[in-house]
């Protein structure tokens, strides 16, 4: 029988690689721009243009008509191919009025304003802090419910609360990969958080217990069938018994997404890259983190684990 | 069993009928008018403001912070923003309440979105004013002694006496630096209705507003251009001069016209607001967001590409790697998209009688199709390694239903606690994207549990009684 469960500390390792990484992003981002990931306007408050020009147009056109109605820094970008000749501009919270006189101004000096193509969003900075206020509570009660249960769901099964955790854990796992590539994504390319992506958070949260549960219920199912068996073992063959369903299920999923990623409209985008991203996560997260950790848990090796794995990261160093 | 099967068969067919005439594109919709029964039910598709363009507005009472507001004012601003919306002439305006101090205003599809939201917004509280021999230009922000709610806020001026002489008895005094306090004549709660005409003026067709003024404030009004000929009588909107007339002669029907230089359009906003009075309270925009149709028309395309394809690709996997249970499942899945498809259009009355659909939604109804698969990937790799272990086929399938059937369920009551939550959030802070996308994937959970186990289960059955014994003989149909 291929053994999983036995290789355990390896995967723990890879985790950590794919966590760190997002760590330093993170941390790089909060000390630059103050926040670990760059937040949209939905959290900030704000105005967004995303205006189609009907001619090309060139950064600095747009920028002049900006800095003339005093915005110091504008965020100006370019959307999707050049011959789209649409652009992003990411300004401070402006009345209504305003955004009306800059458009005008724009389609004055830079060129006509293809409206039917363009959209205009504005959001109040007193809103947008509600909304950071009120996404932070959705995360955190979506954890804790989920965690009552699955509590609540292995109640029969020895030390269900262990479930729980592990599955948490591993969700927290999968959070974090999926707001470290969202923070590298914001260094590198400017990607921001917006509502939506709360959306693919939770989504992730959602998915990724799912997938621990299914694990579980096989384990749960295994236990009193095979009482003689090490738990290490009844886990290992748990995992082997779902891993098709696993792979199956997460390559039919990767379709959907893949497919919208490439063929889908530009505004869900990074929404269903930062699901896909948190997908494949919870997927390698169910078997590989959240079980082997509910072994560790189980055998009581959470002291030796840690001994072994800063002993080893100390050889290495 | 078998027959049992066979009415589940049935039933199947018959709802599947159904569906595809509920998705039909160009659904006449239900109309039935029979003696005392009668039932008027559109069935089509709703577009969300990010599909088919439109502008969302969230309004906010203007007042300090900490200042009590009542909720009967903002109760009855939301009416008389559902009156201006709908005097816009926009197609399923929604107007909602939010919280105790907030109002949100979608307006699908709509033309003109600046003019909108001068339309929501503005307080629009018309008065006539005393402005003597003295000319205010269009444009000029005027002080009035008539006080809206919420206008309290001009304690400097207080001093000023506004006795209705005032503005008569000096209207030299406009040049001095104090603010001239100008005496109110009629506010626009004595109107009793306003309209676009069209007259003669110089030479062109101008639109202007007509007005007619209930019986009192058409006394005062008689009296007062009778009394004040030769004299300006300004209109004025919101404390901003709108024209400034000379009384001619006395207006005794309590009848006239507001000249200002209005395009149609303009008129029409103001006559409507005009008509459905000022706002309780003033409002402060907090948030808008305004979509090009065309945008949106975009997005529809590719939403639809992007689907079909990564659909097939799945159907295609389905139908390789399982054989004919995996055909099954892509016949229950088709069901399970026209199932769907059936309740965005039709609602579950009296739940809901429709979901608009946004593109978070389309997207939550893909990754819920992700979910429907799910179901009958677990069900059929539980009915493989029974099979493998030496069941027999009938056993198998029954294994395969049986123990799937606890991950499937409780996996799902995790994604339905999730949307649950961001349904909340959705509803609660005008993310309306948020909302629609749990709508579509809570909706499309619960279904995948009826498709995916009862629909497989019957068409896995009813093939099994049929074609059992070529099946047991070619195992590689089954996909082992």
């Amino acid at each position: 029988m291929f053994d999983i469960i036995g290789k355990r500390h390896w995967y723990f390792l890879i985790s950590a690689l794919l966590i760190v990484p997002g760590l330093i992003a993170m941390a790089y981002s909060t000390i630059t721009y103050g926040t670990p990931v760059r937040l949209s306007i939905d959290f900030t408050g704000g105005s967004l243009m995303v205006i189609k020009f009907q001619q090309p147009a060139t950064e600095d056109a747009i920028r002049d008509v900006f800095m003339s109605y005093d915005f110091t820094n504008p965020v100006v970008q370019q959307l999707g191919q050049p011959e789209d000749n649409t652009w992003q501009i990411r300004i401070g919270f402006t009345d209504v009025e305003t955004v009306d006189k800059i458009k005008a101004s724009l389609a004055d000096q830079v060129g006509p304003i293809d409206e039917a193509s363009s959209s205009f969003s504005t959001v109040g900075p007193a809103v947008g802090g509600e909304v950071t206020r009120a996404a932070t509570v959705a995360v955190v009660i979506a954890s804790l419910l989920v965690g009552a249960f699955i509590i609540i769901t292995f109640r029969r099964v020895p030390n269900a609360f262990r479930y729980g955790v592990c599955a948490i854990s591993a969700m927290v796992h999968d959070i974090l990969v999926a707001l470290g590539f969202v923070s590298i994504m914001g260094l590198l390319f400017n990607w921001e958080v917006d509502a939506l992506f709360l959306t693919a958070i939770l989504t992730v949260i959602g998915f990724s217990v799912q997938d621990k549960i299914v694990v579980f219920d096989r384990i749960r199912e295994n236990t009193p069938k095979r009482r003689g068996e090490p738990f290490e073992t009844i886990v290992n063959r748990s995992i082997l018994e779902t891993l098709h369903r696993s792979l199956t299920t997460q390559l039919n999923a990767m379709f959907v997404m893949i497919a919208i990623l490439l063929f889908g409209g530009a505004s869900i985008k990074q929404f269903i890259a930062v699901m896909l991203v948190g997908m494949v996560t919870a997927t390698y997260s169910s078997i590989f983190n959240a079980v082997p950790v509910l072994v560790v848990w189980e055998n009581g090796e959470v002291g030796r684990f840690f001994r072994r794995v800063f002993g080893r990261k100390a050889a290495t160093a | 069993m078998r027959e049992r099967n066979t009415a589940f068969l049935v039933g199947i067919v018959i709802l599947a009928m159904v569906l595809i005439w509920i998705d039909l594109p160009d659904n006449p919709g239900i109309h039935i008018h029979w003696g005392f029964i009668n039932i008027d039910k559109d069935i089509q598709v709703h577009q969300g403001l990010d599909l088919q363009g439109g502008l969302q507005v969230l309004l906010e009472a203007d007042v300090p912070e900490g200042t009590e507001i009542d909720s009967e004012a903002i109760d009855t601003a939301k009416v008389i923003i559902e009156n201006r919306v709908n005097g816009l002439g926009v197609t399923e305006p929604l107007v909602q309440k939010r919280g105790e101090r907030r109002i949100i205003v979608e307006l699908p599809g709509i033309e003109d979105p600046e003019l909108a939201v001068t339309t929501i917004q503005e307080t629009g509280l018309l008065e006539f004013i005393d402005a003597g021999y003295t000319f205010l230009a269009p444009g000029t922000k005027v002080q009035t002694d008539y006080l809206a709610g919420g206008e309290e806020s001009a304690p400097a001026e207080a001093e000023t006496p506004t006795s209705e002489g005032t503005s008569e008895a000096e209207p030299a005094s406009t040049a001095e630096p104090a603010p001239v306090v100008y005496h109110t004549v009629i506010a626009g709660s004595g109107l009793k209705d306003a309209g676009v005409t069209i007259i003669q003026d110089a030479g062109s067709t101008v639109p202007v507003v007509a007005f007619e003024l209930q019986p009192e404030a058409g006394a005062i009004f008689a009296q007062h251009t009778a009394s004040h000929r030769g004299q300006y009588l300004a209109i004025v909107l919101d404390k901003t001069i709108v024209s400034s007339p000379v009384i001619e002669d006395a207006i005794p029907d309590g009848k006239g016209i507001i000249k200002g230089r209005f395009t149609p359009a303009e008129a029409q906003a103001l006559a409507v607001k005009l008509r459905y009075g000022a706002l309780p309270v003033p409002l402060r925009i907090e948030t808008t967001r305004t979509v090009g149709p065309t945008l949106g028309q975009d997005s529809v395309r590719k939403s639809i590409t992007a689907g079909a394809i990564g659909l097939s690709v799945v159907f295609l996997f389905m139908l390789v790697y399982y054989r004919v249970p995996g055909f099954l499942a892509d016949l229950a899945l088709a069901i399970y998209a026209l199932l769907n498809f059936a309740i965005y259009k039709f609602g579950l009355p009296p739940l809901f009688n429709y979901v608009t659909l946004t593109l978070p939604g389309i997207a939550g109804f893909l990754l819920s199709t992700g979910m429907a698969v799910d179901a009958n990937i677990l069900i059929f790799e539980r009915m493989r390694e029974e099979l493998r272990a030496g069941r027999s086929l009938g056993a198998a399938i029954q294994a395969g239903f049986d123990r799937a059937w606890t991950s499937i369920r409780d996996s799902n009551i995790s994604t339905i606690i999730t949307c649950a939550i961001l349904f909340y959030f959705g509803s609660t802070f005008g993310a309306s994207m948020v909302k629609g996308f749990a709508l579509t994937l809570i909706i499309g959970v619960l279904t995948s549990m009826f498709t995916a186990v009862t629909i497989t289960r019957t068409f896995v059955r009813f093939t099994f009684d049929v074609f059992g014994d070529s099946l047991r003989a070619k195992r590689w149909l089954l996909g082992i």
